[in-house]
């Protein structure tokens, strides 16, 4: 076979929307394209732990503090599937923190917002999850099968992030004027953050047609993003809500919602570097793993202590 | 104290233990050394947050049987006291967030920081041990809920012991680093282990009623145990005796007035609401 | 890439049995020190408790897999590292070609 064929065998494979394995031959655009949205998904998760984990110490009730840990500690794993992934593409976990350390590597923006009331964990859940299980659903048919099996695993485990976040938004609108207070504008804090998580306009996203392609995304930005629209605006009626867009108003003729334009300058502002917990998120990243560092080593010191004793217990 | 009471203190110790130890362990998530071990840690969290509310909740079923001019001598919270005069019945949450520092009767080691991992493990590690053994005997309680909790409980906490151990053993025999780190927390925390065997009015009724452990008899499986552990871990038992005192009596260090400001901030904040 | 840190903790391959009768079957990878962290880990990461489980650890390195299909023959060696350990490889049920 020549490089020619193997081409063509990775090609009809997608085509025929086969899974393509680690060992299979691929391109190499292929193999970074997949690193790099892989490990950026992997890393949302883990700088995502960061502004729900702000509130685990002040949770309101007990229940609410184990379900809160309990969802932030399967963002842990899901991160951790996620770097498995990319892990069979030839990279290690170690190198690819070094990327998101230098800030080589991103993550999604949503995360470099700050979490400042209760109701924030209500509408993480609710808008932040809500709008990952949209984008990841679709993946978990994607054309590379380590990834796509891990996004099985994730989205089985998430299904219950976003019900839970629902649930916060639901007790608070039930609740007292100082809990819809809360409620509302925690709603307008997160809501056009969300939106911009579906990424840029199709018109400027110029990855989107070799992606679609390979899926590692089955639908394009715009589309993911006016499905969550339409089905937001009808989940914040059962909230008692007030949608945080003047514009927004359905069209019949299109069968959506129009809503406003976005901010896509405070979009893209964030992306550098330049939102509200961008240096915050990445110092506490970077600090848990340099501090972690003695321990990581002294695992493993003790693990080839523990190999040569036995070993020399052996030969003895 | 009637022998109600008793059993109410005692029951809350043992939770407040749980919540104390499951909030310090839980403000590592997210900051874990590696992935694997920030999820192990969040397991044990969760380990300890579930045992306090079943305590909590068993403790709040036997302060809502009580009389109400009893229910008034016990606990001087402000906002416990309106519940009580208002004839409302008490739950877990109320019990976690709603009582003042001195009512909780968490041991002191318990409440001191994470510092670092050293720190952290030989806490857990010198808590696990105590646990191990005290749970093992309170199945044999002739309170059938602390029986049952224990039981529970044993299980988790044989994870959690196994899993203390092999770090103090990691720590102490890794690198000259972590040897020295964790001798160094070893010989910071020692003087709060003392009080996990001191036998207060509460422990020698409710252990004469059948219903508690013999404080006594642990402390020599406990002994026995460091032993074992620290010296697979090159690790040096401290010399000093001095044992610090308090938490079972409601005194407590510094350290937890903080943990109960931001504990119970929501609910003192905006009392009396559903979240 | 490829550059390995030689203090990273190494890559294992978790099987676990979820119920008694049923093979071990691969449930993903992680990081671990030794085998008695990686079976640790593996209790924490992939059953989350569950009881009367039973979970297999290999060191990635220590797996061999096959070359897929017909490219065997011709298969590059440098190409080799375009993988680094054969996880993730249970399929779903709903993949049936394989």
């Amino acid at each position: 076979m020549t490089v020619h064929s193997f081409q063509e065998h990775f090609d009809s494979l997608i085509d025929r929307e086969l899974t393509i394995e680690p060992r299979d031959w691929m391109p190499d655009d292929y193999r970074k394209t997949l690193i790099r949205q892989i490990s950026q998904h992997a890393h949302s998760e883990i700088v995502g732990m960061l502004p729900e984990g702000n509130w685990i110490t002040r949770a309101p009730s007990l229940r609410r503090k184990a379900v809160l840990l309990a969802k932030i500690q399967d963002e842990a794993g899901h991160g951790l599937y996620l770097y498995s992934a990319a892990e069979t593409l030839g990279v290690t976990r170690d190198e690819l923190y070094d990327q998101l350390h230098s800030g080589k590597a991103k993550y999604s923006s949503i995360f470099n917002y700050p979490t400042l009331t209760w109701a924030d964990m209500g509408a993480i859940g609710w808008l932040v999850d809500g709008a990952a299980i949209m984008n990841q659903v679709p993946l978990c048919r994607t054309s590379y099968g380590p990834y796509a099996r891990a996004m099985v695993r994730v989205c089985k485990e998430e299904s219950f992030h976003q019900r839970q976040g629902f649930e916060i938004m639901l007790t608070l609108s039930k609740g007292t004027e100082v809990q819809k207070k809360m409620a509302q504008d925690s709603f307008n804090r997160w809501w056009w953050p969300s939106l911009m998580m579906f990424g840029p306009p199709d018109a400027e996203s110029p990855h989107t047609e070799q992606s679609v392609r390979w899926r590692i995304k089955r639908l394009t930005n715009d589309e993911l993003r006016q499905k969550f629209i339409d089905v937001t605006v009808e989940q914040a009626k059962v909230l008692g809500l007030e949608m945080p867009d003047k514009d927004l108003v359905w069209n019949e003729a299109r069968g959506h919602y129009d809503s406003g334009a976005i901010n896509w300058d405070e979009f893209w502002n964030v992306v550098k570097g330049n939102g509200p917990c961008n240096k915050q998120r990445l110092e506490t990243r970077k600090k848990a793993w340099e501090e972690g560092k003695w321990v990581r080593d002294a695992a493993m010191a003790n693990a080839e202590k523990r190999k040569a004793k036995k070993e020399a217990a052996k030969a003895a | 104290m009637n022998n109600q009471k008793l059993l109410l203190d005692y029951t809350l110790r043992l939770a407040d233990d749980a919540l104390i130890i499951g909030h310090r362990i839980s403000e590592w998530c997210g900051h874990g050394p590696i992935l694997e071990q920030d999820i192990a840690l969040t397991n044990t969290a969760l380990d300890h947050l579930g045992r306090a509310r079943s305590l909590y909740q068993y403790a709040a079923e036997q302060f809502n049987q009580l009389p109400v001019e009893e229910k008034k001598s016990i606990f001087t919270s402000v906002a416990i006291q309106n519940m009580v005069q208002a004839g409302a019945s008490l739950d877990e949450d109320d019990l976690a967030y709603l009582r003042d520092g001195w009512d909780f009767k968490n041991l002191l080691l318990l409440e001191q920081p994470n510092i670092d991992w050293a720190f952290t493990i030989a806490r857990s590690f010198f808590y696990d041990v105590f646990n191990y053994f005290f749970f093992d005997q309170l199945k044999a309680s002739n309170d059938a809920s602390l029986s049952a909790v224990a039981e529970k409980s044993l299980k988790e906490v044989t994870y959690h012991l196994r899993w203390s151990s092999e770090w103090v053993v990691r720590l102490g025999d890794g690198t000259d680093e972590s040897h020295k780190r964790m001798q160094h927390a070893v010989n910071e925390l020692w003087s709060y282990t003392g009080e996990m065997f001191t036998i207060n009015g509460t422990d020698k009724a409710m252990q004469q009623e059948g219903v508690g452990v013999n404080l006594e008899g642990i402390k020599q499986m406990w002994t026995e145990h460091i032993k074992v552990v620290f010296e697979d871990a090159t690790i040096t038992i401290p010399a000093g005796t001095w044992m610090q005192q308090g938490g079972k009596e409601g005194r407590h260090s510094e350290n937890l007035g903080y943990i109960l400001a931001e504990l119970q901030f929501m609910q003192r904040a905006y009392p009396g609401m559903e979240w | 890439m490829n550059n390995t840190n030689k203090n990273e903790w190494p890559l294992w391959e978790v099987f676990i049995r979820s119920k008694a009768g049923l093979d071990h079957k691969h449930a993903g990878s992680l990081h671990a020190a030794d085998a008695q962290m990686a079976i640790e880990n593996a209790r924490d990461v992939y059953t989350r408790r569950m009881e009367g489980v039973s979970i297999w650890v290999v060191e990635s390195k220590n797996i061999h897999a096959s070359d897929p299909g017909e490219s065997e023959s011709l298969y590059d060696p440098a190409n080799d590292k375009i993988y680094r350990h054969p996880t993730f490889y249970n399929l779903p049920d709903e993949v049936k070609y394989m």
